[in-house]
């Protein structure tokens, strides 16, 4: 019953919000004054004023992916060179060393490319600086180069007989400072108020109970937390992330930081439908998602709280009631007592949906079917709500090849939005489309064919491989969540999974680019009763049918030697040990 | 010659469905199921419920197609269609897999292997046999076409002297020569009339009979076409068309498929398709160290056969059938397409732009009453509306001579000796006949009014309520005395009411074109349910609209025939020029309709909606089928994954949802559905889907259940029906 | 090209000034005036000493107990708090979830290992089962809570040990046990840590000394 409540809170919620976030990113980006200008456009000024930038002159969509992505590399380096030379660089109170090229190039590309995947254990790794200067600044900066690509494909969608996209400066520094960065400091202040430390104090000596003196990790938690979960990024402070007491420390916290993943896609998909004129249109595609975010939520809240036969068999009840006594019940492994299967099933949905990759609980360790769910999720290309502006590009890319397919059966030339979808609109979307199942399938087909990846494995058989899988799974989406058990600060994985992140996001984005280009070039169709409705029930169904269906026709097999296999032997009763 | 030419004629006429023919005929009618090769066809009256299978499956075209299906398998001929492609390749890898295994070095089942590599070769024949077939179908058409093409030595005019005379083949004469045809002989290329008056028969063309008067200086008389006979009299003609760039050059080229260019949907979905293919390769190649890992390693002919299962092998094998059939159905109907690119751009079309007159009316305006006027007798208004018209040709005087008759006047050809014919000129707008002094004329309202210095009000009353019933007003004077006014009444064909309402259904607006005025267009528009119309409309204004049309992101099609309509014609998305129509006409449309029949735009819209509804409908239908050829083959593949010693029965037996009797069994199973299907949609590709004018969203949810959940639902029963089979004979 | 060089590189220095310097110093600065003990950690002191956060779990099992896979015994007079896979590196306290799947023998047998630990320890009828949370690690290795039924089976043991009424630990456990937020976020739990502290206090051991300094 609190699994419902808390379902339809937090849906609730993100609904009631969807408009005036939306709205507000649609002044935003299109110029408009809003509340927040007295405050911030002095602020804008003076950044283009330092930087250079004329905020009046619009770009081609190569223009702006050549910015987008020299904006990146500036960052990668920046990443780079803060974690290579920490241990000489102020606010490393541990005098923490500096991180080996590998798995500094890991990070690197890891934080810039909105996938925030970690190989490190933070506690041991990273200094505040690194952190502060490093992290937190990927977690606003490669968010906002999220959604400035998507704003790119709306106004593509928006505009007729137009070579220009918008300015990447511009989109960039509006959605920093107008977006990101107002929700964070609101966030950050609630969370230190819930308990989430901030402080550049040195790690604190503590002489537990039991007697043994460990040091309890301190540092600038907050400030790092808030843009981490607004921004979609999802790389903790700590190596537990959410689940980590000092980064999620209440139920309540917990419900704010699922907020705040959906919150920005969510409002996305009402700035969509405002920017190209049709509410109707943005409601669609969070009609969609909403329905496939169900789904997920259903199937993994279900499995988990089932709970793992196999531990009923080792003695140990998964009953809600024991005793006469309350427990979470289910399956418990790996998850946090205060947050117990509700809301670790309902923010594992939520993380994978998004490509935000926090976690509050080890999918790893959770069912089959409940851990195929996140993994599905990436796999899909993270369009349920997804990333902050990448699960709206990405949905709108399903959306052309759905009204491509499907359009065709009204016996016209499919046009979306008025944009006919023409031969260089389906190579990009095709070009788009074919990045995951390369990524994904392609590394994980090498990593199960190579000794040295497969040891990297924590559990053996099905299991093993769900973990590679969910791996590349997650670096090419961008994710950053993990099957964690898997030892990945290896020779073999930093480079790959470094290259799945790249591929992931800018063989996806600069297509995407192209896609905006050429359609804000179109003319815009008359709709009419001819036209195929991208509004209504049908359309919703058939969108969310193409998604799946895409899906299934890519995974199927690997999912069916991977979670699904498990799932049957886990009700046959059949385990498994690394050999 | 001349039987050969009346069979074309036959099979050319026997499809164009008459002018007030319903909409509904498109792909549902037994006339459109069908392409009727010379001389097969039924004649319509006898459209029986067999013909159209018949039709279909002619052992004319079947035959040659078999044939032309194994030429096919010349991979440089698979080149362009990737899906097959790769099928083919599949088909040889699993040839050599089963030459291996027979060499003993393989670890599979002989039988299983051949059977396999069987099927896949079928696969890739059932996919060329449907292009086979759909080529075989134009080319049918092509070779009677080319018939007509008769080499003719052609009189050629060396510097316009009609006594200089030079004999030259037809193939060799040049665009500007001056041709000289007689009575019998076959106009050698397509040209304009210079001089001379002649009957000329195109029956070859378009299968109409009855000869046409061809004449200098008129527009539309003074085109004529290469291949059409001269009947009486002579003509002497400039050629205009280059060698081989003749009509029925590029006709034929046309049926044939020869000058047949992807269309950019066409191109799109093959995009698409080839894209879905190198997923299902990835899927397919990366599986392997996988199952491996799994410990139930696939071997390369179970590989095999899960890709070509998984790729659309089912749209990929029928997408060319699918365009060439379009091309042919159009032709079917006696239209030409210049251009694949052309019958798509119908099947998007916004805006509908029609004259009114021949398209929405007949044209032919008939008396339908004569009202006289104060103190004159009806027999007195009579009588002067018959001597107005006596010497009058259009339809209209013919018409008054016939109602006057009819209402016991009679028409006294003497009267015309001696007398002045008065001809109508655009400025006096009027006409009649002058004898002994006394003038009889004829003309419009306002005309007479500036003879007669003010209209008398019960004649304006007349008039008024005249072209309030969408009539035209003629009054009629004598010595510049109103006699009263004739009822010149314009017709709306039966039909376009409901015609105009489906195209509204379908999201097409219709917007009627006339020269009458306000007050009779209004009328006409609303009899004949048209959603707009532009009034005492001049040539330039169809460019104009098509133009503010296009300008708001519409599509646009119209039909013309003059050489005025031409601009308009080249500026429209769709360009339907009438073969009566001048040459400038028709090379400023993307289209000819040979029967002339503006209506027939409706039909040309239905025709392109239904060529990418079928796309649409076999590709959709295709991806779906994966979903259960995954659960046939999936479990089959990872029977022995993670096999553990307590492990007897696989743990992957419960995705087996239909229950197929042995691995082996099942991965045939799905590669013979997967063939199977090709041959059976062979119909639907040829024919098209089935379509009727309805929204869009109608349609989607329709077909979207058809093709889509029949789609996911088609292949489990296939599936586990032929798996039945199999079992049944011992296969598995 | 170069221009679009400049730009980038300023840019990234300009927005890593605004939101890598200025943002989380503000917030810091923000934080310590406003809530300096959250800011700091929620840290607990006994006798002047930290012995802990309020927010970080400890185990109270002794972990160098080395007879099979069991996450180890309970300190005696303490709640048992859930399994842990946290770490020590260096001396830092690293989080971590245990990520065993679900078909993976060693966590089939760790729980098997645990349950038979709590049966045994705290006496257990047959009829008593063992609530999953007690036998499964948690997510960081740090989780401070147990679930209330996870705290009822180890009441009368507590109690033994300590010397004191069961009916006054069932009271204190009541005291540390916090309901859903608002009806419906979160679970019932047990602040193990609080819950201990506070049995310290009111009931020490009789022979002290497990209590550590």
């Amino acid at each position: 019953m609190s699994n419902a409540l808390l379902l339809i809170a937090y849906f609730g919620v993100l609904l009631a919000m969807t408009k005036p976030v939306g709205l507000f990113m649609a002044r935003v980006f299109s110029g408009e004054r809003t509340v927040l200008h007295p405050v911030v456009a002095p602020v804008e000024r003076g950044i283009y004023r330092l930087t250079g930038v004329d905020e009046t002159k619009e770009m081609r969509w190569t223009t702006y992916a050549v910015a987008m992505l020299l904006f990146n590399l500036a960052g990668f380096l920046v990443v780079y060179l803060l974690q290579r030379l920490q241990r000489g660089l102020p606010l490393n109170p541990r005098e923490l060393s500096g991180i080996e090229p590998r798995s500094a190039f890991n990070t690197a590309v890891s934080f810039v490319t909105n996938t925030n995947w970690q190989g490190y254990y933070p506690e041991i790794t990273m200094g505040y600086l690194t952190q502060m200067s490093g992290l937190t600044v990927q977690n606003f900066v490669s968010a906002a180069t999220g959604i400035a690509v998507a704003i790119a494909l709306v106004r593509g969608f928006a505009r007729r007989s137009s070579r220009e996209i918008g300015n990447f400066w511009v989109d960039l520094t509006r959605a920093t400072l107008y977006v990101l960065l107002p929700l964070s400091i609101v966030m950050a202040v609630f969370l230190v108020a819930r308990g989430v430390p901030q402080n550049l104090n040195d790690y604190t000596a503590a002489v537990g109970l039991g007697g043994e003196t460990v040091l309890i990790p301190q540092g600038p938690v907050a400030s790092q937390e808030a843009p981490k979960m607004i921004g979609t990024n999802g790389g903790g402070f700590f190596n537990a992330n959410s689940a980590h007491p000092y980064e999620n420390p209440t139920p309540l916290t917990n419900f704010v930081q699922m907020v705040a993943i959906f919150l920005i896609p969510a409002g996305l998909t009402y700035t969509f439908g405002r920017m190209v004129g049709n509410t109707k249109q943005g409601w669609a595609i969070f009609a969609a998602m909403s329905a496939l975010f169900f789904v997920g939520v259903a199937v993994t809240t279900v499995a988990e709280q089932s709970g793992n036969p196999l531990l009923t068999d080792a003695g140990a009840s998964q009953e809600t009631t024991v005793n006469g006594e309350s427990t979470p019940g289910g399956n418990m492994e790996s998850k946090e007592t205060r947050f117990g299967i509700a809301a670790s099933s309902l923010f594992a949905v939520i993380t994978t949906a998004a490509s935000c990759g926090a976690v509050n609980a080890m999918h790893d360790s959770f069912t089959p079917l409940g851990g195929m769910v996140p993994l599905a999720n990436i796999g899909l290309g993270e369009v349920i709500f997804g990333g902050v502006g990448a699960g709206l590009y990405g949905i709108l890319v399903y959306s052309v090849l759905a009204i491509f397919i499907a359009g065709l059966m009204v016996g016209r030339t499919p046009e979306y939005l008025g944009k006919k979808i023409e031969p260089y609109d389906v190579k990009m979307a095709m070009l788009v489309t074919l990045v995951l199942p390369l990524s994904i399938l392609g590394f994980t087909g090498v990593a199960m064919a190579t000794d040295e990846a497969l040891a990297s494995r924590w559990n053996p058989a099905a299991h093993g491989l769900s973990e590679i899988l969910y791996a590349f799974t997650s670096a090419t989406g961008n994710n950053g969540s993990a099957f964690a058990g898997i030892s990945a600060n290896t020779p073999f994985f930093n480079p790959t999974l470094g290259m799945a992140m790249l591929i992931g996001r800018f063989l996806m984005i600069v297509p995407i680019l192209a896609l905006a280009g050429n359609l804000a070039h179109k003319q815009r169709a008359t709709v009419t009763a001819g036209t195929f409705p991208t509004t209504g029930p049908l359309w919703i169904g058939l969108l969310v049918g193409v998604i799946l269906i895409v899906g299934a026709l890519t995974y199927f097999p690997a999912y069916t030697l991977g979670p699904v296999v498990e799932h049957f032997q886990m009700r046959n009763g059949i385990t498994f040990s690394l050999e | 010659m001349d039987t050969e030419r009346n069979t074309i004629t036959s099979g050319a006429v026997a499809t164009g469905g008459s002018p007030g023919g319903s909409i509904r005929e498109v792909g549902l009618g037994p006339d459109s199921q069908g392409l009727p090769p010379a001389g097969q066809r039924p004649s319509s009256g006898d459209s029986g419920k067999k013909a159209p299978k018949r039709n279909l499956f002619d052992p004319g075209i079947v035959r040659p197609a078999l044939a032309e299906s194994l030429r096919k398998t010349n991979p440089r001929h698979l080149w362009h269609n990737p899906v097959m492609l790769i099928v083919e390749i599949g088909a040889v890898i699993t040839t050599v897999a089963l030459a291996t295994n027979i060499a003993g070095d393989g670890e599979e089942q002989i039988w299983f292997v051949a059977a396999i590599a069987a099927w896949l070769w079928f696969t890739v024949l059932f996919a060329n046999f449907a292009e086979a077939m759909a080529e075989g179908r134009g080319k049918a058409q092509a070779e009677a076409l080319r018939r007509t093409r008769t080499e003719t030595l052609a009189q050629v005019m060396i510097g316009g002297d009609r006594a200089r005379i030079e004999r030259r083949a037809s193939a060799d004469l040049r665009a500007g020569d001056l041709v000289l045809v007689e009575a019998n002989d076959t106009i050698p290329s397509d040209g304009e009339v210079v001089e001379g008056v002649a009957y000329v028969s195109e029956a070859a063309i378009t299968g109409e009979s009855a000869p046409v008067l061809k004449e200098p200086g008129t527009d539309i008389a003074s085109s004529v076409t290469g291949g059409t006979q001269v009947v009486s009299d002579w003509l002497v003609v400039r050629i205009t068309a280059e060698p081989g760039r003749t009509f029925l050059d590029r006709m034929i080229a046309l049926v044939e498929g020869a000058s047949r260019q992807k269309t950019p949907n066409e191109i799109a979905l093959n995009i698409l398709l080839a894209g879905l293919t190198i997923v299902f390769l990835i899927v397919v190649v990366t599986l392997s160290p996988l199952a491996e890992y799994a410990g139930s390693p696939a071997s390369i002919t179970v590989l095999v056969a899960l890709l070509v299962t998984l790729i659309p092998t089912t749209i990929g094998g029928l997408l060319s059938a699918i365009g060439i059939a379009g091309m042919d159905r159009l032709v079917q109907r006696n239209v030409l397409a210049t251009s694949g690119r052309a019958v798509e751009a119908a099947g998007d079309i916004d805006v509908l732009l029609l004259d009114k007159t021949g398209t929405i009316t007949y044209g032919a305006r008939m008396a339908a009453e004569f009202i006289p006027a104060a103190g004159v007798s009806e027999a007195e208004l009579t009588a002067a509306a018959l001597r107005s018209s006596l010497a009058d040709e259009t339809p209209e005087g013919k018409s008054i001579v016939l109602l006057a008759e009819r209402m016991g006047q009679r028409a006294d050809r003497a009267y015309l000796e001696g007398a002045e014919l008065v001809p109508f000129t655009a400025e006096t707008r009027m006409s009649g006949i002058r004898r002994d002094g006394r003038a009889t004329m004829k003309g419009a309202i306002d005309a007479v009014g500036r003879i007669v210095g003010t209209i008398p009000a019960d004649i304006q009353e007349a008039s008024n309520r005249v072209a309030a019933a969408g009539g035209t007003p003629l009054a009629v004077i004598e010595d510049n005395r109103p006699l009263g006014v004739i009822y010149l009444k314009d017709t709306v064909k039966p039909g376009m009411r409901e015609r105009f309402d489906e195209l509204r259904a379908m999201g097409i607006r219709t917007i009627m074109i006339t020269g009458d005025n306000p007050l009779t267009a209004t009328t006409i528009a609303a009899e004949a349910g048209v959603d707009d119309f532009v009034a005492e409309a001049k040539p330039e204004d169809k460019i104009r609209i098509i133009r503010e049309q296009q300008a708001e992101g519409r599509l646009v099609a119209m039909t013309g025939d003059g050489t005025n309509d031409a601009p308009a014609l080249a500026q429209s998305d769709v360009g339907v020029a009438m073969n009566t129509g001048t040459a400038a006409a028709k090379e400023a449309g993307n289209m000819v309709d040979l029967d002339s029949d503006p209506t027939k735009l409706i039909e040309i819209v239905a025709i392109g909606k239904q060529l990418l509804m079928t796309r649409g409908a076999l590709t959709t239908f295709s991806i779906a089928n994966d979903v259960a050829k995954y659960f046939a083959i999936i479990p089959a593949m990872f029977a022995g994954a993670y096999a553990t010693d307590r492990d007897d029965a696989s743990a992957l037996d419960a995705l087996n949802v239909m229950d197929l009797t042995s691995p082996e069994s099942a991965i045939l199973s799905a590669i013979i559905f997967n063939a199977l299907i090709i041959v059976a949609l062979i119909p639907i590709a040829l024919r098209g889907v089935a379509y009727r004018p309805m929204s869009a969203a109608a349609l989607l949810r329709r077909n979207l259940l058809v093709y889509g959940v029949g789609g996911i639902v088609a292949p489990f029963v296939g599936i586990k029906a032929i798996d039945v089979i199999l079992t049944g004979i011992g296969m598995a | 090209m170069l221009a679009q060089i400049r730009t980038a590189v300023l840019m990234i220095v300009v927005l890593t000034v605004l939101t890598g310097i200025a943002y989380p110093l503000a917030i810091t600065g923000v934080a310590q005036v406003l809530f300096p003990d959250q800011a700091d950690g929620s840290l607990i002191e006994r006798d002047g000493v930290v012995i802990g956060s309020e927010l970080i779990g400890q185990g109270f099992v002794d972990r160098t107990d080395e007879d099979g896979p069991t996450y180890g015994r309970t300190l005696a007079g303490y709640f048992r708090g859930r399994p842990s896979a946290a770490f020590v590196e260096d001396g830092i306290l690293v989080s971590s979830g245990s990520n065993y799947g679900p078909t993976n023998r060693v966590l089939i047998d760790r729980v098997a290992a645990d349950v038979a630990v709590v049966r045994q320890e705290n006496g257990l009828a047959a009829a008593i089962e063992i609530p999953i949370d007690l036998v499964t690690a948690s997510a960081s290795g740090l989780d401070p809570h147990i679930s209330p039924a996870s705290a009822a089976i180890q009441i009368a043991r507590v109690a033994r040990e300590r010397g004191v009424d069961e009916a006054r630990v069932r009271e204190l456990v009541n005291d540390h046990t916090e309901g859903r937020t608002l009806g419906f976020l979160g679970e019932p739990r047990v602040h193990v840590l609080n819950l201990n502290l506070a049995l310290d206090e009111e009931a020490p051991m009789p022979a002290a000394g497990a209590a550590g300094g």
